[in-house]
Parts: C-alpha cells; sequence; structure tokens
C-alpha cells in the first residue's frame, strides 16, 4: 500500500514535471512586514520585519537585492533576498509607492505620489540621478524591456508619461481612463497595457505612437460594476494572456492577448492588488489585501489551487529570478 | 545633474506637440469661486472656527492640481475669488461671468443660489452650501449641479451605518431653527426608509445668547444631562443642530450612557482631515503643504468643484459651458474624491453621487453607502432621494 502510494505520489511528480522552488516576497502594508513563501511547497518560509508601510517590491535580475518602497520611512530598503539582511537604504524621495529597475538592474525609477515626481536612483552609487516632473499622483511604473522608455502613470491626471530614460524627458503623454494604477509592457515591447482603476478599464496602447488600441472592460454577474477596479497587470513571457487584478470584486481576470477579450474570472481573496509569475509561469501569485492571504493561480489551468495566510494587508509580490 | 532637470517642465511642453495626445487647441478656463458673505453661525469650539482662507485654499490646490494635468495639452486655469454680501451677490455672479467665467463654485444659501443661477443662464453654477432636498427634488435648475450631498443624502448615511451597527432606536434631538427642522425630517425619513425607529423627539430651542463664554461649562454641565433625562429606552442619541446651538454639549453629557450622532460625537461629514482611504493621504499633503493647514469640508468641496471641471475640460477639450454640461450629465464623466466609488452625477437632479464620511474626532469611522444596502444601477444611489422619489427630470 505504501509502496503504491510512493509510485503514485512519484508519477504525479514526473508529470508535473520537475518544480523548481522559487522563493515568492510578499509585503504586508499594515504589518510592516515582509512574507518569505517557497512556491513549490506553497508553504510560509517566514515573515521578517521591514520598515513602515512597504508597499511597491522588485527584485534585481541577478536575483542578489530586493528593494522594498517603505513609504512612510520615505526610503527604498534594499535586503539581501537570501538572509533577508537589510543593506542599506536608498534615497527615494517622499512617499515611494511603486518603482521599477531597468532591465539592466540600474537604476531604480520611482514614483513620488506626494511630490509630481519620478525619482531615478543610482542603485550602486545610491545617489539620485534625476527627478522628473510628471502629473499629479505618478503611482503605476513600467519599464520596456529595450529600457528606451519608462512610463509612468498619474493617478489625478489620468495619463500614461513615457519617460526618455536618456533623455528624461516625456516623449509622449496618453490620457487614460481615470485614476491608472500599473502600466505593464509585453516582454516583446510591442504593447502597454495600464490599468483604470476608478474607469475599470485596462487601455491597450502600442508603445511606438501612444494610441490606445483597444480598452479592455470587465462584467461580472451579480458584481456592481464600481467593484470591478483594475489595479495589478501580468502578461505571459509570449504574450498570449494577461492577468489582471480587480481590487475590491476579489477577482482576477484573464485576457487573452490577442483578442483582448476577457476569458475568464477567477475568484481570489479580498481586495486583490498586485500580481506576479513564478519565472517559469507555472503559477501567478495575487496578494490579497483585505483578507491578510496570497492566491496561487495554475497559469495553464487558469484555477486558485491554493490559498495562504500572510502578514497584515498584503500589498506587493515579487518572486525570485532562480 | 538633478539641477538640470529642473527645466523639464517647458521640454515636457514641447514634447506634448508630437505626443500621442492630439496637438490640441489652446482652452482657457476660468472658474468663479463665489463666497457669498452670509451670516453663519459661530462654532462652539474654537478648534472649528473657518480659516480666513477656508474654500479659498481647496480651489487653488484643484487648480494646481488642473494646471498640471493642463500642461500635457495646452489648457489653462484661473480661478477669480469674490465674496460678495448676500445683496450684491447676483450683481457679482453676473460681473464674473461677463468678465470670462464660465464655471461659478458658489457658497451661499438656496434662495441667493438660485438667484444666482437664474442671472447667470449661460453658466453652470456648482453648489458648495445649500443642502436643501427641495432643490433635488422640485426646485431643480439646468445650470444647478449640486457637488455638497444633501440633507437626505447625511441622513441615510447615517441611518445605513446605525441600522448596520444595530442601533436602531434613536432619540432625536433638534434645534429649533428651519433647517434643523429640515435635517430632522431628513431623519424621520432616513429612519423609515432602512427600518430605525424614533423613538422620542425632543426640540432644543435657541434663546439666543453669547456662543461662548469663560465658564460656560459649568452651566453646561448641568443643563445637558436635565434635558436629556427620562428618554424612552433607546440606542442612540441623533442631534440635528446646523446652528451649532447644543449638540457639540451632548456627548458625555447625556443622562444615559448613551452614543452620540449627527451633528456631535460620530459626525457626517462632506470631508475629514484624518481620511486616507483610495489614495487620499496624497490629497491630503498637498493641501497642507499648500494652506499650512488641514483641510476642512469646505476646502474639499471647492477643489472637487474645481476638479470636476478640469476633468470635464481636459476629456472634452473644451471650456464651453454648455458642453460641459453635456459631458457631466454623461455616462463617461466620473471622477475619483477618495471617497471609494467613483462620483458621478444624477441626471435628473443633477447632484454628485458620493460616499459620506462618518468621522468621530480624529478618526473615520466608516464611509457609507454601506456594502450591505444594494441598488440596481448604483449602490450610490442609496444615499438621499432616488430617481422616482423626485419630480426633478432635467434633461440634456
Amino acid at each position: 500500500m505504501l509502496i503504491k502510494l510512493l509510485s503514485a505520489t512519484a508519477t504525479a511528480a514526473l508529470l508535473a514535471g520537475p518544480s523548481l522552488a522559487y522563493t515568492a516576497y510578499v509585503t504586508n502594508e499594515r504589518g510592516n512586514t515582509i512574507t518569505l513563501i517557497d512556491t513549490d511547497t506553497m508553504e510560509v518560509i517566514k515573515e521578517v520585519p521591514s520598515g513602515q508601510r512597504p508597499r511597491g517590491i522588485t527584485i534585481s535580475p541577478s536575483g542578489h537585492e530586493l528593494y522594498v518602497c517603505a513609504s512612510d520611512d520615505d526610503t527604498v530598503e534594499v535586503y539581501d533576498p537570501k538572509t533577508m539582511e537589510l543593506l542599506h537604504t536608498l534615497p527615494s524621495g517622499p512617499d515611494p509607492e511603486l518603482f521599477v529597475l531597468h532591465p539592466s538592474g540600474n537604476p531604480l525609477y520611482i514614483a513620488n505620489e506626494d511630490d509630481n515626481i519620478v525619482t531615478v536612483v543610482d542603485v550602486d552609487e545610491h545617489t539620485v540621478l534625476a527627478e522628473i516632473p510628471v502629473g499629479v499622483e505618478p503611482e503605476g511604473m513600467g519599464v520596456s524591456p529595450d529600457g528606451k522608455y519608462v512610463v509612468n502613470t498619474s493617478e489625478t491626471t489620468n495619463m500614461a508619461h513615457f519617460i526618455n530614460t536618456e533623455t528624461y524627458e516625456l516623449d509622449i503623454n496618453t490620457l487614460v481612463d481615470s485614476r491608472p494604477r500599473f502600466a505593464q509592457f509585453t516582454d516583446d515591447g510591442s504593447r502597454l497595457y495600464v490599468s483604470a482603476e476608478i474607469g475599470g478599464t485596462v487601455s491597450v496602447i502600442d508603445p511606438a505612437s501612444g494610441d490606445i488600441l483597444k480598452k479592455i472592460t470587465f462584467e461580472v454577474p451579480g458584481i456592481v460594476p464600481e467593484a470591478l477596479q483594475p489595479v495589478g497587470v501580468r502578461v505571459t513571457s509570449d504574450g498570449k494572456t494577461v492577468f489582471v487584478a480587480l481590487g475590491p470584486s476579489n477577482r482576477v481576470a484573464v485576457i487573452d492577448g490577442d483578442t483582448h477579450e476577457v476569458i475568464d474570472y477567477l475568484l481570489v481573496g479580498q481586495r486583490v492588488w498586485q500580481l506576479a509569475f513564478t519565472p517559469d509561469e507555472k503559477y501567478i501569485i495575487s496578494t490579497n489585501g483585505n483578507s491578510n492571504d496570497v492566491s496561487f493561480i495554475d497559469v495553464a489551468a487558469r484555477k486558485v489551487v491554493k490559498s495562504l495566510q500572510v502578514g497584515e494587508l498584503p500589498w506587493g509580490v515579487v518572486v525570485s529570478p532562480e | 545633474m538633478r539641477a538640470t532637470i529642473k527645466g523639464l517642465v517647458g521640454a515636457a511642453l514641447a514634447a506634448v506637440m508630437l505626443s500621442a495626445v492630439p496637438a490640441r487647441a489652446q482652452v482657457d478656463t476660468t472658474i468663479g469661486l463665489v463666497l457669498v458673505q452670509e451670516d453663519d453661525p459661530l462654532p462652539l469650539s474654537r478648534l472649528e472656527d473657518p480659516a480666513d482662507d477656508d474654500a479659498v485654499a481647496g480651489a487653488e490646490v484643484g487648480i494646481a492640481d488642473n494646471s498640471t494635468t493642463g500642461r500635457f495639452l495646452g489648457h489653462t486655469y484661473d480661478l477669480t475669488v469674490l465674496r460678495p454680501s448676500p445683496e450684491d451677490a447676483v450683481a457679482a455672479a453676473r460681473a464674473a461671468v461677463a468678465n470670462g467665467a464660465g464655471f461659478l463654485a458658489v457658497a451661499a444659501g438656496a434662495d441667493t443660489l438660485q438667484a444666482i443661477a437664474a442671472a447667470v443662464p449661460d453658466a453652470l453654477v456648482l453648489n458648495l452650501k445649500a443642502e436643501d432636498d427641495t432643490l433635488r427634488t422640485s426646485q431643480c435648475h439646468d445650470n444647478i449641479f449640486h457637488v455638497i450631498p444633501s440633507r437626505a443624502m447625511k441622513a441615510d448615511a447615517l441611518a445605513q451605518y446605525l441600522v448596520w451597527k444595530k442601533w436602531d432606536r434613536w432619540v432625536l434631538i433638534h434645534g429649533s431653527h428651519p433647517e434643523d427642522n429640515a435635517m430632522a425630517e431628513a431623519y424621520r425619513r432616513a429612519a423609515r426608509k432602512f427600518g430605525a425607529n424614533i423613538v422620542e423627539e425632543r426640540v432644543y430651542e435657541d434663546t439666543g445668547g453669547a456662543r461662548r463664554s469663560d465658564s460656560g461649562h459649568v452651566q453646561v454641565q448641568r443643563q445637558m444631562p436635565v434635558f436629556t433625562q427620562n428618554a424612552k429606552r433607546h440606542d442612540v442619541v441623533i442631534a440635528a443642530d446646523e446652528n451649532e446651538v447644543f449638540a457639540a454639549y451632548l456627548p458625555y453629557r447625556t443622562w444615559d450612557a448613551r452614543p452620540v450622532a449627527g451633528d456631535a460625537g460620530l459626525r457626517v461629514r462632506d470631508w475629514h482631515p484624518g481620511s486616507e482611504g483610495w489614495g487620499g493621504t496624497q490629497m491630503q499633503t498637498r493641501f497642507e503643504k499648500h494652506a499650512k493647514r488641514y483641510m476642512s469640508g469646505n476646502d474639499y468641496l471647492a477643489w472637487l468643484a474645481v476638479r470636476i471641471i478640469g476633468e470635464a475640460v481636459t476629456r472634452t477639450d473644451t471650456a464651453d459651458p454648455d458642453a460641459i454640461r453635456g459631458y457631466l450629465r454623461s455616462d463617461a464623466f466620473e471622477i475619483p474624491g477618495f471617497k471609494g466609488l467613483p462620483l458621478s452625477f444624477r441626471p435628473w437632479n443633477q447632484q454628485l453621487r458620493q460616499g459620506i464620511l462618518l468621522a468621530d474626532g480624529p478618526l473615520v469611522v466608516t464611509v457609507s453607502p454601506q456594502a450591505e444596502f444594494l441598488h440596481k444601477t448604483s449602490q450610490l444611489d442609496t444615499l438621499g432621494y432616488d430617481h422616482p422619489e423626485s419630480e426633478c427630470s432635467l434633461a440634456d
């Protein structure tokens, strides 16, 4: 019996293919902590203290530095992802919320909501390279795969600002729907997705012209339209599937990357904000702020396979590249 | 390096010409802020005395917000502040419109507001002060948009929370002024609407006299318990006291140990400087940097009125009041107001749909509508008079 069971497990493991263990890092905005999760076992490894009000989180391409916006401390904290030792902090400008790393790993572009600027920080020298004036309440930050453009969304101005990373000039400003929260390029750089939380749409933008090709809208029976508030957006590396976190509707929308029609809505935890893929794109993880948990979504099956309790008010998530 | 970036605003402007936002015609928008100097009562607490630039500072931040967006589009915004007496209000408003203001944000009582609106039929008037339900149910005007919630909306907001809390037996204490009677009626309607029970009503007569005196608390401490003595069994005391006569004296002084809500205790607010929900912190911080003080309800309403016009101009690329009116009334218009659901106008009476904050001293306790109260079109329409209850049907 035991042997049979073992062989069944072994077969299942073979069928599933070798799964690599990555570590997911979740910022808990209210708990002032970071939760580390083993994405293979889908269990919490540990929860460690962070600066005050941790929100945006990202990791260097090398996987050696973990960056965390400690919003109420007005700094970006840099951790060793292995030991979670705080290595140093970066000057971030006031109230950093979201940021994006240049694909090369340097510099870091930070949205400063209070000052209507994007701060550019050299992560090696720990110095501010530039402060770029943008619209009111800058929030979402995306970077083109070639690193030539950083796109910032301003929540009250309602624009996607295309920042030329060489000149720091705004080459294009695209008016989108109300309260744009997040900007995400496809891996081939051919499209840009910008979510509008209050407008309830995701704009599909041609980055070359800045023109809006299509606005994706959402509809879930039994959910008031106002609750369908798109925030985090992620696209599979082949560009074929787009995932959008829909805030207080407690759903993640699955969208066809070619037709831009919604294929499915997946029920996750409460007030879902940000998303991150595992590097093998087997799973996408959502942070569900009001239920203090994250959901693991099986990307191929488009199914929520696990909910896992983390710290208080989980906000952002990133998965280590190795 | 850091210094060179300061010049980028100009570069950004130049870049607009090449951008996805097509080169647009220059649009200049002038908004008049008309603060009619009415004889408003002095608050019972000196902490609540309005600042000299009350409402003005809010409008200024709104203009700055609009202008930041406008610089990417070739749109400019100007503010004209007027403080006429009630007698001069109509003439002042007429002059402002003649001088190019297409939009007037007006803080005035219902009569003056309607007189101004009638005198400037080609301009849009945004109501910042008159809470009268009659302006939303029977006396509606094509060119008035109500930014401030009505009394019925405020009463419904409080009622929803109290019913959710299962504090549904109310003692209603209202003042003797006409506004207090109107607010009391709004609470009676809210009780019927949401299934609460007003077990008893009392009227606190305004007998005049000084608002504040050096050791007034000695008398107040003795008067208020006696005034609230022998009330029928109740969960909560609701105070309707728009003229600041007694409500602030109720908490901790009622005969029975009961919470107070309405115009004291758990207060119904247009805005609260402690509110941080839905990204509101950034706007609070912007305001505090500008004004060197906290944002009041009047500041918020003035900010919101200016932002409403700015949002409509941004989307329509025109400052023509008639075109803006059409846009504001349409399904396309919505604006974040840091109160949860997006704000929009009810087309039948041009009342701004909005969440309503309920706050104690330092903190927001809740924001209504409460999630449990549903509506077939917009949950925000669970607050105040809904379409079938209003005689108004303003048209495009």
